[in-house]
């Protein structure tokens, strides 16, 4: 199985019953995920795509033994609707929800903690684009073709970016093990670091694409972990070189507001850790093609 | 969202926090009006602007009568404020902040921020006050003390206490400092802010505890539980474009550069920039039209970067997932029939329905640029950029 999900994983969608996430689930089964139920509180009965709706995510589990669930909820309700799924047995959880409050976020960490670590959900996002294993199944609202299936694991905050490296992978031929978007919200469920001790440990990926940017601790966090514990190689790139200190640019937590937080920090730190950083944002699938 | 002075100490008073006492002026009459009501001989004219470092730029003015409250003000009232905080351009001193003089014995530094490493809130406080943070962390850092506070339970009282004994606080003033602390902590978590700072908060010759200054920020993705913080905002001391967008759901940071860029998703946008400075260019902004971008929102953010005068050429770097490359096309031939320019355009569309998408740029006749990827696309623009800037002085020059 790939790090988080594979074809036969069973898939709720939170939240199912809005367009956005009507629109994307259909993708999703079109694609091969092993959608088995929606969430929507009020709405059971109903089917969406195909699929039964439940009101409560205890229920979905019940009557399917779904394992992972991605949560399209707006942001005034997607931290509780987060928690619900950490407290129904769900395993791995993607938000996409864009603009939860950062407070909110910190109550979902600190309540997931509840959980014994072999229970514990793993959370991806919110503010992300999802997961793919390209060819098994993906979570999320990416554009599943461009992605090829091979031996790159991708982990990056941005959507879009992580789209245009995967592109570039997938016109010099080379394929993705899994991608996935931790998204750009100051506090998020995974960090780099955590996502790449998976892909440490995953017979599927070869080599490593991280795709930082500008704010936060984590990719500093990354290369220290990179530095002691990888033996896989990583490729970094940085976004933000031009962006000025003190500005949110677009994500809410790409803002330079201490030391080491600016792109060339970060590309310096990832540099000295021994990761082969990508200069420009259109060399990162080649300087990949570089090192395999 | 930001929001002043004057405005933050009266919501930390609410929480318990002491201030001094204080008024709002709109005019040098009113200021002295407020300094009379008040009482005492010594006042404070503080101009209220969105930004730090406002004493070093002549914002804070200590006056002892009418006339130079009158002089001080009348200098303030209208103008720029330039601090190291506000870029060359300077925010519009509208409000100014008359607060009576307290006599001060020591200053301490002490902010709540939201902490991305523990994901947190903490405090972070020091003993040496007045100055800014970073120079405290950089020329005394041994006097900074932290504490990191648990979501579950809140800020705890001994926590508190810690950092006043931690900070040499006289022990007699210890329950003072712990209901300052207590306070800002409640105010911080009740109305969802991203940072409260207090610099300086003094301890007086006659033993209180008091807010000389306050800053909040404010978490712009809990304003919606928020409505009297939301009516805080003050539009006079944003970037008109910014606001501009914002309320047109764009995400828009303007920049000093003249490649003007469109983009979608925040990541792709830093990146877009990059590669037009990495190929010879200067940004002009940072734009974000976010996911599932109609026609009409691609149109409007064509707008938004042509108003910047500064703007020669225009970039539009789209990878759709969750948008359409025919919406965008569609938003692009739309502004730039609508409004014709002379300057060059150049268009890179990746992902859904992306032929479509370029099918309708080829069809409108328009002369626009075309790109197949990123590089190509900076490349491009950097380079119609330079090739046209003669053809501009021309054009300027005969009209």
């Amino acid at each position: 199985m790939s790090i988080f999900i594979d074809e036969k994983t069973k898939v709720i969608v939170q939240g199912i019953t809005g367009r956005m996430a009507k629109f994307h689930t259909k993708e999703m089964i079109e694609y091969g995920t092993n959608v088995v139920a929606g969430v929507t509180p009020g709405k059971s009965g109903q089917i969406v795509e195909g699929v039964p709706v439940f009101d409560t995510v205890k229920d979905a589990v019940a009557a399917t033994g779904a394992e992972a669930s991605l949560v399209f909820v707006p942001p005034p309700f997607a931290a509780d609707s987060i928690m619900e799924a950490a407290d129904a047995g769900i395993k791995y959880c993607v938000s996409i929800t864009d603009g939860i409050p950062a407070q909110d976020m910190m109550r979902v960490k600190r309540y997931m903690k509840r959980y014994r670590q072999e229970n514990r959900m793993v959370l991806t996002g919110p503010n992300c684009a999802g997961t793919i294993s390209p060819g098994k199944s993906f979570l999320g609202i990416m554009p599943p073709h461009i992605y090829k299936k091979g031996p790159v694991g991708i982990v990056g905050r941005s959507g879009t970016l992580g789209y245009e490296a995967a592109s570039q992978l997938a016109s010099l031929d080379i394929g993705v093990s899994t991608s996935v978007g931790i998204g750009g919200d100051p506090i998020n469920g995974s960090s780099f670091r955590d996502i790449l001790e998976l892909f440490e440990n995953d017979p599927e990926t070869k080599i490593i694409a991280l795709i930082g940017e500008i704010g936060g601790p984590q990719e500093a966090e990354a290369a220290e972990y990179i530095r002691d514990h990888m033996s896989k190689p990583v490729v970094a790139y940085v976004a933000g070189l031009t962006a000025p200190k003190g500005r949110t640019m677009g994500h809410a937590g790409a803002i330079i507001s201490a030391f080491g937080e600016s792109a060339s920090e970060k590309v310096e730190i990832l540099s000295a850790a021994g990761v082969t950083v990508a200069q420009h944002p259109s060399v990162i699938g080649e300087t990949i093609a570089n090192l395999m | 969202m930001d929001i002043h002075e004057y405005q933050a100490k009266e919501i930390l008073s609410d929480f318990g926090v002491k201030v001094p006492n204080g008024g709002l002026a709109y005019s040098p009459e009113q200021a002295a009006y407020r300094a009379r009501e008040m009482g005492g001989n010594k006042w404070i004219i503080k101009a209220q602007v969105h930004a730090g470092g406002r004493g070093k730029a002549g914002g804070v003015k200590v006056c002892s009568n009418d006339n130079e409250i009158i002089e001080a003000a009348s200098s303030m009232l209208g103008r720029k404020l330039v601090t190291h905080q506000t870029g060359p351009e300077g925010k519009g001193i509208y409000r100014l902040y008359v607060e009576a003089g307290v006599p001060i014995d020591r200053e301490i530094y002490l902010g709540f921020v939201l902490d991305r490493t523990t994901q947190r809130i903490m405090i972070v406080a020091s003993s040496e006050g007045g100055m800014e943070i970073e120079e405290i962390s950089a020329n005394r850092p041994e006097s900074i003390v932290r504490a990191s506070i648990d979501p579950a339970v809140g800020l705890v009282e001994f926590q508190a206490r810690e950092i006043a004994f931690q900070l040499g606080i006289e022990p007699s003033l210890t329950q003072q400092m712990v209901r300052t602390l207590m306070g800002c902590f409640n105010a911080f978590q009740d109305l969802d802010a991203t940072m409260v700072e207090i610099n300086p908060l003094v301890v007086t010759t006659d033993h209180q505890v008091i807010a000389l200054d306050a800053k909040m920020t404010f978490d712009d993705n809990a304003l919606f539980r928020h409505p009297k913080i939301s009516e805080l905002r003050d539009k006079s001391q944003e970037d008109p474009r910014e606001s501009n967008a914002a309320d047109r759901g764009l995400s828009y940071v303007g920049l000093d550069g003249n490649i003007g860029c469109i983009v979608n998703g925040a990541g792709l946008a830093m990146a877009t920039m990059d590669t037009i400075k990495l190929s010879g260019g200067e940004p002009a902004n940072f734009l974000d039209i976010g996911g599932g971008a109609t026609p009409e929102r691609v149109s409007k953010a064509f707008r938004l970067v042509r108003s910047d005068k500064k703007v020669e050429a225009i970039l539009v770097n789209i990878f759709a997932g969750i948008n359409r490359c025919d919406w965008v096309a569609e938003g692009v031939v739309q502004a730039l029939k609508d409004d014709p320019i002379n300057i060059p355009v150049i268009v890179r569309l990746s992902g859904t329905n992306v032929e479509e998408g370029q099918r309708i740029l080829a069809k409108s006749g328009l002369p626009i640029i075309r790109a197949a990827t990123l590089k190509e696309a900076a490349d491009r623009a950097v380079s119609a950029w330079k090739a046209d800037k003669p053809t501009i002085t021309k054009l300027k020059a005969i009209s």
